[in-house]
């Protein structure tokens, strides 16, 4: 793995074995992506997408060949290793936003926090920042339900900053979204990008949020191929 | 790091109707448990409080109880006269009793009856008993057909106020006056002249125990040996305070189906606590991924289940407290096997009990949460969040 590189894939494979068959997902995938890269990896449904958002962060494992994130070999971890690397390392912000109903926005920002070592607060404060950086600070003792959509997902990117990983997941994060609030989240992930460094990598169907990567590449039946023209 | 209890104390609020049912399950459980223990504990406080571990009551070898036993007036004498006894204004401190019942009809029932203590016994048996006041008209006039009723027979049994009759041995005895005697099962019988009842019951001397106190505990055991002792006699002395612990057997029954009625109940309460955290666990799959994915352990997740399931317990180990409050301080009454009367009490919810029946709860808790809980923790992070 060179110097620059966030993320190493080399010969990945991932079967998911099934009753009497086996799915495989990625086909001996290789890939490079550099540190600050906003990489977007677009692909139809099931052609792998998530699931190589899954190896990169750690909650699923390769069936063959080998997943290096910022210099650690992932697949070597034990659980409780990976657990505590990903904390630190990796944000990650799904298409549903999943936040925990039950919390006000600031304390599902502050959730990562709580396996810090930091004062309560500190991590108060450091919620905050994070709400205010995705456009939120007034919306600190907002539940879920009493947020639109867009406004979800703006949470849920601030969880994913919050404990300012190095690299960004972003799994389909303007799949629920309507236009007005994906333009505003794929704003914040470019801004995220250019202002802050960080590494984006995300997977979406969306063609619009291919124009705010710097990078692109299409999966199609686990297999990394040419770019098809968007119609 | 553990999760915040306060995602467990709203997770419980949003769900508010499982919740509560959960709850009132467990919740009567305690309750039926608590409810037992006040009538145990108010059973104990009565009769314990009527034993004197000083005093020591003298009855027939093998009788098991006052009302089977015999002493005769030659054998008093001897006993009153034994070196270890206290003495009081010049004159030992022994009681030559006898007991026998009388059928009274409940105040709010008048066909339903019940058997009534009646003891006859000396103005220094009266003296013996040291909580026993008078509340209300007067003592009993030695040699007259006169009755003191106690607290407990005169709130529950019709006949007992001041000035009424009773029919007893082979005449009318006129009730002059109440008295109380403290939390103890005293409060269940009615006190007359020992002589007068020996004499209309057909013993003429002998009545069925003696009382006496001792000049201190030393001295209790000695006489204990002394009189047991004693072929000449064939009487047996016993402790007041163990003599009355062991009509805690009256209690038994209702122990026993109670703490089975308990059991069963918390077996119930236990799958509906497993029932509800199944369901908490099915509905918050994807937030137990989450936190996966944030880096908490399954430690955490397994700690955060286990605590809101034994919450939601003692959420219901408090109601039933609160259920069972208002049986605290009530008078009961329960029928004596070994005096075959009825002894009457006050529900006691002591502080014992209630820490009790919180542990009790929160086993449940825990029993019912464990499972739950562990397939919670168990399951890898995309599983929870149903990815693939």
């Amino acid at each position: 793995m060179s110097a620059g590189t966030a993320v190493s894939l080399r010969g990945v494979l991932k079967e998911y074995q099934r009753a009497d068959y086996s799915v495989r997902a990625l086909d001996h995938i290789t890939l490079d992506i550099r540190s600050g890269q906003f990489f977007c990896l677009m692909g139809p449904s099931g052609s792998g997408k998530s699931t190589l958002l899954h190896l990169v962060a750690g909650i699923d494992r390769p069936t063959d060949g080998a997943v290096e994130v910022l210099g650690s070999a992932i697949g070597e971890m034990d659980d409780r290793s990976l657990a505590r690397w990903r904390s630190q390392n990796i944000g990650y912000i799904f298409q549903s936003f999943n936040l925990v109903p039950v919390m006000t926005a600031a304390e599902n920002v502050e959730l990562p926090l709580l396996l810090t070592h930091l004062s309560k607060k500190e991590r108060r404060e450091r919620a905050r920042s994070a709400l205010e950086i995705v456009g939120l600070g007034d919306r600190l003792g907002h539940r879920p339900q009493q947020l639109s959509g867009g406004q979800e997902q703006r949470v849920a990117i601030a969880r994913a900053i919050v404990t300012d990983p190095s690299i960004i997941l972003a799994d389909e994060p303007t799949g629920e979204l309507d236009a007005q609030s994906a333009t505003d989240v794929l704003t914040i992930l470019e801004r995220l990008n250019s202002n802050h460094g960080k590494t984006i990598i995300m997977v979406t169907h969306d063609p619009r949020a291919r124009q705010y990567a710097k990078e692109s590449r299409y999966l199609d039946k686990g297999r990394i191929t040419e770019m098809p023209e968007i119609q | 790091m553990l999760i915040p209890i306060t995602y467990n104390v709203r997770n419980l609020l949003v769900r508010k109707t499982t919740t509560i049912m959960t709850a009132l399950g467990v919740g009567l459980t305690v309750a039926v448990m608590l409810g037992v223990g006040t009538l145990v504990e108010g059973l104990r406080t009565s009769l314990v409080a009527g034993g004197d571990p000083q005093h020591l009551i003298v009855m027939r070898q093998g009788s098991t109880a006052e009302l089977v036993s015999v002493v005769s007036k030659e054998d008093f004498d001897v006993i009153k006269f034994s070196p270890g006894i206290a003495e009081l204004d010049g004159e030992p401190m022994a009681s030559h009793e006898v007991i026998s019942v009388v059928q009274l009809p409940l105040r709010d029932d008048p066909t339903s009856q019940a058997n009534v203590s009646v003891r006859g016994l000396s103005s220094m048996g009266i003296k013996l008993r040291h909580d026993v006041e008078l509340i209300d008209g007067r003592w009993f006039t030695p040699g007259k057909r006169e009755m003191v009723v106690g607290r407990g027979v005169h709130g529950k049994r019709a006949g007992t106020d001041i000035g009424e009759e009773i029919l007893y041995g082979r005449g009318d005895w006129e009730v002059v006056g109440v008295f109380s005697a403290g939390q103890s099962a005293f409060n269940s019988e009615i006190w007359v002249d020992a002589n007068l009842a020996g004499t209309d019951l057909g013993r003429g001397g002998s009545l069925s125990s003696v009382l006496i106190r001792a000049q201190d505990s030393a001295a209790a055991s000695a006489l204990q040996n002394l009189v047991g002792d004693d072929q000449r006699l064939g009487l047996e002395a016993e402790r007041e305070s163990e003599y009355y612990a062991k009509q805690m057997v009256s209690a038994d029954p209702v122990r026993y189906l109670g703490m089975f009625v308990a059991v069963i109940m918390a077996i119930g309460s236990c799958f509906a606590a497993m029932n509800t955290m199944f369901a908490a666990v099915a509905n918050r799959a994807a937030e137990i991924g989450i936190l996966r994915l944030l880096g908490f352990s399954r430690t955490s997740i397994l700690t955060s289940f286990m605590l809101e399931s034994v919450l939601l317990s003692l959420l219901g180990g408090l109601l039933g407290c609160v259920l069972v409050l208002p049986l605290n301080g009530l008078e009961g009454r329960i029928g004596n096997f070994m005096t075959f009367a009825e002894t009457t009490f006050q529900f006691r919810l002591t502080l014992d009990y209630i820490v009790g029946g919180l542990i009790f709860a929160a086993t449940m808790g825990v029993m019912g949460g464990l499972l739950p809980a562990w397939l919670a923790a168990r399951r890898e992070v995309l599983q929870s969040l149903g990815d693939r």
